[in-house]
């Protein structure tokens, strides 16, 4: 019981630290979302690899950088309606 | 039975409205609303022809099983019992210890008067939002504030008559005396609940409906007993104090200190009461027809008790009575607390307790009451629940004390701030309280503040009555404790209420609640930040109305330095202001206390700050000057404290306006002034602007004269506090002036005098060295050290520290000193007296550097070979300094130069390191380190091979050091006659059973795999896998794990060999094995990232992988080790294939341990993740951008 509820702690704890961190309730928008975000910061925080995606786009970086920025808002759309 | 509250008749009746009516009968309880008097047979239960006091030691008998076998032919129980009760009655050892582990018997009387205070009634919270008024409103409070001083002007008044002798009306005789106050409640030892004040009103609400039914009661049998003076009795009742009594009758539930307890308490009594052990009948009052009995009709006179009489007795004797009390209760079977001594420790829904003490069946006594729960209110069953779950929390195993904390705070809002403060305060008022127990419920209180927030209001006095008290406990933790709750509360309150709630206490009449009150204020200053407070606090510094709301006041002020220290900087300038001119106020105790906190200010805010304290550098340096006695110590505290804060000009000019007054106080007689006075010379010293000439010329010369006088050494505080400031002004006024003053009295015939200078010595070398001693000095120096080091009769550390520091300090100057030190050392070595032969040794070691820097060898040789004689010691200690005196000898003088030669010294070692004794071991060990690590070849192999069986042995040391220098000497040897011998001893000692040697073995082994290269040992190491016998795979596994841990990339080369053993570790049945071989696991995949095995840590996962989903936590956290591990060596994409498949998985048990591995994952690379993401069918979550292709 105690190590259940230091364990659940130590969740909580690891999670307000790092939010793509998840449990096991985690569900699935949550964790596509976080996957979106992590992914678009990732190409953003590699410069080579904002280079690319811009040749690729046919625009500048700052552009790209941009649109990757905006698209962290709701990345894979609307939260799902909850049930109740 | 007549109840304890007998005494109080008189009162009762003089307050009812129908005055003297009544005539008690002999054998009806009094407190009709307590007993409930309506019994039809009011003998029933008395055996009215035997007597009753031998009735009584049949029952005690009876108690035991309820019938007796056999007849009695032993001593009477009353003879048996004899010095079991009363004067004569023997100390019980244990519940002495219980005593002494109470926090009430080891606080001074000031800290005991916290009993003293009452938990005041509900205050209205002003700032409610539906308005609702219960309690009192601040008015209210501030009203009975002024009439309690004012009763306090009176009694002293009273008291101060009484005093010169005026004294015919106020000296009365009690008519009734009462018996002694123990005996009321028996088998109890709870002394007497807080004494509340004014009780007499109290005590008057206690008895109204007594009165109402008494008023009942036939006018015929109006006793002549009772007051005979009904006008005197209403004239009481209408004088002034009477708007007051008003007011408490207004809120009684508030105004009796423990209103659950009480409750409880009385429901609580068919486990208190029984014929047996409860002596209270025995001493109850006597009652008015045994008094009519007893004296004759004329001849006396009965008297009306005094004005302002307070019966003795208390009233806690009462409720522990039960409700239905109609006389002696047939005692039950079962009821396992008629034996007295025993108590339940099986609470029905609580579960087994750690303890269940007598005093907790006050509190939690409803909970045996073996009630109906189908038939309780809501209000009822919340109150149970709470208190089984504090009665978890004081008294339960921990695991039941965490989950019950839990559900309090979780239901906090649920239960109410009423029931739950109601319940917890009452225990801790309690008198026999234990630290751990304080300890729990403040932190009950902690964590339900926290939830409950402003619901909190109405009860922040009555919360502040009892954690206040904890602000001047003697234990720091408590201290902090009390500070945390007051903090959070006023966080929780808002600045605003606890104003209104603390403001009338700040002029209380009680010295104890204002000194409390202003160390709470302080506490919510640092809470809510010193600037909300400020306003507030500078209209209490000029209160006009009264100086006790002044002097604490200041109080406050006091105590926010103390409490934040330098965080008051910001607003120094504000707090300064605030109470500068309370300096000159007309109360001499408004001064003393501004001055202090002055001097708390200034030191908080030292060395900055000087700005804030120009406006009241006049009148503190004026004001010094006219003060005189205690007054004066403050102002020169203060003073003392401001001045470091100056720059040079002026703590020049200011040192020396008030150096005249120091030093005209150097002849106080004042402990205090002493004190202070030192403290102001240490100060001043050591700012810029006082010169070493001035020093030498005004100051010293008094110094010395009044402070250097062999009386100072005897009393502790002024032997530290001299000692301090001489070093202080070592400082600046140089070495040689100060050791030249004092070097004489190391000569000096007392013993305790001797002791200092060399102290005070030992401390000014030490920080400033010995460069400007002379040589007639340091010949003086040397003798009075030599001497203090001889004639000492209690062998002190200072002595051998001073003497150390001294000839180190003297360097090569100490040279020609040095023959005659040896030969005293030499001499004392042989001393008969254990402690001077170890002080020898131990001086042996602190100057064997300077010998050597001296050229000294010769006489070190000489030493050692002295210090080998000597090895044969018996005591211990003594041993352990020899040995560790030979230690320092060899490492200054060399190996190779050592006589005795290593080849003889270390066969003389050997059998010293089955010494038990710590200090032996650890000298032993090290010195045996020293020659395995440098000078191993001195020594034949065979001899090594012998101290590596003994060395096993000390692996099982409880110091960590001797187990760490065992291990390392282990390795040492290895390294010096190859590791095979080492090795075979060492797997051997794998097979033993102790835990803790097994470890240390494994240790030792990864240790000899790591100096002599990995490939020595671990052949040996695999085949000793293939015994059969869990230990000793373990064993190797472990010895695996630490080589590897300490090989690091070395483990590159070994990988492909281990990977079989590790296979067959991964898939055994055995729990701690596969545990063991997952740590080998992580340290080898953590040797070799980057270095290409990743096949074979592939393998390695694949076999870890579903070990996965074990529970127990030692074998989980080493699995997931492991394969984080696996993973920094494999790459996280390959690791995260294994992931994805269990993360959405429809069993709860195996997302759970699947999210652990990814967090940790994404914790530690997360960036490494993206490219391993998954791809997604839908077209939200597709990540597009990875699809540019050019």
């Amino acid at each position: 019981m105690a190590d259940k509820l230091r364990a659940q702690q130590q969740l909580e704890a690891l999670q307000s630290r790092y939010i793509g961190t998840g449990n096991s309730d985690t569900t699935k928008f949550e964790w596509t979302s976080n996957i979106a975000r992590d992914s678009l910061s990732s190409y953003i925080g590699h410069p080579p690899m904002l280079q690319y995606m811009s040749i690729g786009l046919g625009q500048s970086r700052e552009k790209t950088r941009i649109q990757l920025l905006e698209r962290m808002i709701q990345p894979v759309g609307k939260p799902p309606e909850t049930q109740n | 039975m007549a109840g304890p509250q007998a005494g109080k008749k008189y009162k009762a009746s003089g307050a009812s409205e129908q005055p003297g009516s009544t005539k008690a009968s002999l054998s009806e309880a009094f407190d009709k609303n307590l007993y409930d008097g309506n019994s039809v047979d009011k003998f029933a239960g008395y055996d009215s022809s035997i007597a009753v006091r031998d009735e009584d030691d049949d029952m005690e008998d009876a108690d035991l099983n309820g019938r007796r076998l056999v007849g009695q032919y032993t001593a009477t129980a009353a003879q048996l019992n004899e010095y079991a009760q009363g004067d004569t009655a023997e100390a019980d050892i244990l519940m002495s210890r219980e005593e002494s582990a109470q926090i009430a018997s080891r606080e001074t009387d000031y800290q005991k008067r916290r009993f003293e205070r009452r938990l005041s009634p509900q205050r209205a919270d002003a700032f409610a939002q539906n308005g609702d008024d219960e309690g009192m409103a601040y008015k209210d409070v501030m009203k009975e504030r002024a009439i309690e001083r004012e009763e306090a002007r009176i009694q002293k008044l009273i008291e101060e008559r009484e005093a010169k002798g005026g004294n015919e009306v106020l000296d009365h005789q009690p008519t009734l005396k009462d018996s002694k106050e123990g005996a009321v409640v028996s088998g109890d030892k709870t002394p007497p609940a807080p004494k509340k004040k004014r009780r007499r009103w109290d005590a008057a609400i206690d008895d109204e409906p007594a009165n109402e039914e008494i008023k009942a009661e036939p006018e015929s049998k109006k006793s002549r007993w009772s007051p005979t003076d009904p006008p005197a009795a209403e004239k009481e009742a209408a004088a002034p104090a009477r708007s007051r009594w008003d007011t408490t009758a207004l809120a009684p539930a508030g105004a009796t200190p423990a209103p659950a307890a009480g409750e409880v308490a009385r429901s609580a009594i068919p486990n208190m009461f029984a014929f047996g052990t409860d002596v209270s009948n025995r001493n109850a009052p006597l009652s008015d027809e045994q008094l009519d009995m007893m004296f004759p009709a004329e001849g006396y006179k009965i008297l009306e008790p005094p004005p302002g009489y307070e019966p003795i007795r208390k009233a806690i004797g009462v409720p522990q009575l039960p409700t239905g009390y109609q006389g002696f209760l047939l005692p039950e079977e079962n009821n396992s607390n008629m034996m007295g001594t025993k108590l339940p420790t099986d609470i029905p829904g609580v579960g087994d307790l750690q303890f269940f003490k007598t005093e907790d069946m006050k509190y939690f006594g409803k909970l045996v009451d073996g009630a109906d729960e189908g038939d309780m209110t809501v209000d009822e069953l919340k109150e149970r629940k709470i208190m089984r779950l504090l009665l978890k929390v004081k008294n339960g195993t921990p695991p039941m004390r965490k989950t019950a904390l839990r559900q309090l705070t979780d239901n906090a809002r649920q239960f109410g701030p009423g029931p739950l403060f109601n319940q917890i305060l009452p225990l801790l008022m309690e008198r026999t309280l234990e630290d751990q127990e304080r300890h729990l419920l403040v932190k009950v209180i902690d964590r339900v503040l926290y939830k409950l927030d402003d619901l909190v209001r109405p009860y922040v006095h009555k919360i502040l009555v009892v954690i206040e008290p904890l602000l001047i406990d003697q234990d720091y933790y408590a201290r902090v404790e009390g500070r945390e709750i007051i903090s959070n509360l006023s966080k929780a309150a808002g600045l605003a209420h606890m104003i209104s709630t603390m403001r009338p206490d700040l002029d209380h009449q009680d010295e104890y609640v204002r000194n409390t009150t202003a160390r709470a204020f302080a506490v919510v200053a640092s809470a809510l930040g010193i600037p909300a407070l400020l306003p507030f606090l500078r209209a209490v510094c000029k209160s006009k109305k009264s100086w006790h709301a002044r002097h604490t006041g200041v109080k406050i002020v006091q105590q926010i330095p103390i409490l934040m220290g330098c965080a008051i900087l910001p607003h120094l300038k504000g707090l300064v202001d605030c109470i500068g001119e309370n300096l000159n106020d007309e109360q001499p105790k408004v001064r003393m206390v501004t001055a202090l906190a002055l001097a708390a200010l200034a030191e908080a805010a030292s060395p900055y700050g000087i700005e804030s304290f120009d406006d009241i550098l006049n009148p503190l340096w004026t004001g010094a000057r006219r003060q005189r006695g205690k007054a004066l110590a403050s102002f020169l505290k203060a003073v003392g404290y401001v001045i470091p804060l100056m720059d040079e000009e002026y703590s020049n000019y200011y040192t020396s306006q008030i150096m005249e007054i120091v030093i005209r106080e150097f002849q106080s007689p004042d402990e205090e002034m002493k004190k202070v006075v030192l403290k102001v010379v240490s100060q001043c010293s050591g700012t810029a602007g006082v010169t070493p000439v001035y020093l030498k010329d005004n100051v010293l010369n008094e110094f010395f004269k009044h402070f250097w006088v062999r009386r100072m050494a005897l009393d502790k505080r002024n032997y530290r506090q001299v000692v301090d400031t001489t070093v202080d002004l070592a400082q600046k006024s140089g070495v040689s002036e100060i050791v030249g003053r004092i070097v004489i009295n190391m000569k000096d015939e007392n013993e305790a005098y001797r002791k200092m200078t060399v102290e005070t010595i030992d401390k000014i070398i030490s920080t400033l060295g010995a460069h400007d001693i002379e040589q007639r000095l340091e010949e003086q120096l040397i003798d009075g050290v030599l001497v203090a080091f001889q004639d000492q009769t209690v062998e002190d550390p200072i002595v051998i520290d001073g003497f150390a520091t001294v000839v180190n300090a003297l360097g090569e100057r100490a040279k020609t000193y040095l023959p005659q030190i040896v030969a005293i050392v030499l001499a004392r070595l042989n001393n008969k007296s254990a402690t001077v032969r170890q002080q020898a040794a131990d001086l042996i070691s602190r100057i064997t550097f300077v010998m050597s820097k001296c050229d000294e060898d010769p006489q070190l040789i000489k030493l050692a070979q002295a210090l080998y004689e000597y090895l044969g010691e018996e005591y211990p200690d003594v041993l352990g300094s020899i040995l560790g005196a030979l230690r320092a000898i060899v490492t200054v003088v060399g190996l190779h130069a050592m006589q005795p030669p290593i080849k003889d010294l270390l066969p003389r070692l050997t059998p010293i390191l089955k010494n038990r004794h710590e200090k032996v071991q650890e000298n032993t060990i090290d010195l045996v380190g020293r020659i395995a690590d440098r000078g191993a070849d001195y020594v034949n192999p065979r001899e090594w091979m012998r101290i590596c069986f003994e060395l096993l042995d000390m692996l099982k040391a409880h110091k960590k050091g001797i187990r760490r220098a065992a291990n390392n000497t282990f390795g040492y040897i290895a390294k010096a006659i190859g590791p095979q011998d080492v090795l075979a001893t060492l797997l051997n000692n794998l097979r033993v059973q102790e835990r803790q040697s097994r470890v240390c073995t494994a240790v030792a082994i990864g240790i000899v795999a790591e100096t002599c290269a990995p490939f020595t040992v671990l052949p040996a190491l695999m085949n000793e896998y293939r015994v059969p016998e869990l230990n000793v795979q373990n064993g190797v596994l472990k010895s695996l794990s630490f080589m590897f841990e300490y090989i690091g990339e070395m483990a590159k080369d070994y990988v492909y060999a281990i990977t079989p053993l590790l296979e067959d570790a991964l898939i055994d049945r055995d729990q701690v094995h596969r545990q063991t071989a997952a740590s080998v696991v992580k340290h080898v995949a953590l040797g070799c990232v980057g270095l290409d095995c990743e096949d074979a840590m592939i393998h390695l996962l694949n076999l870890l992988w579903p070990n996965l989903f074990e529970t127990s936590p030692h074998v989980i956290d080493r699995i997931v080790e492991a394969i984080d591990g696996v993973r920094n060596a494999v790459g996280t994409p390959v690791v995260m294939n294994y992931v994805w498949a269990g993360l959405f998985h429809p069993a709860r048990k195996v997302r759970q341990p699947y999210w652990r591995i990814y967090n940790d994952a994404y914790v530690q690379s997360a960036d490494a993740m993206v490219p391993a993401y998954p791809a997604f069918e839908e077209k939200e979550s597709r990540r597009h951008e990875l699809e540019i292709f050019i």
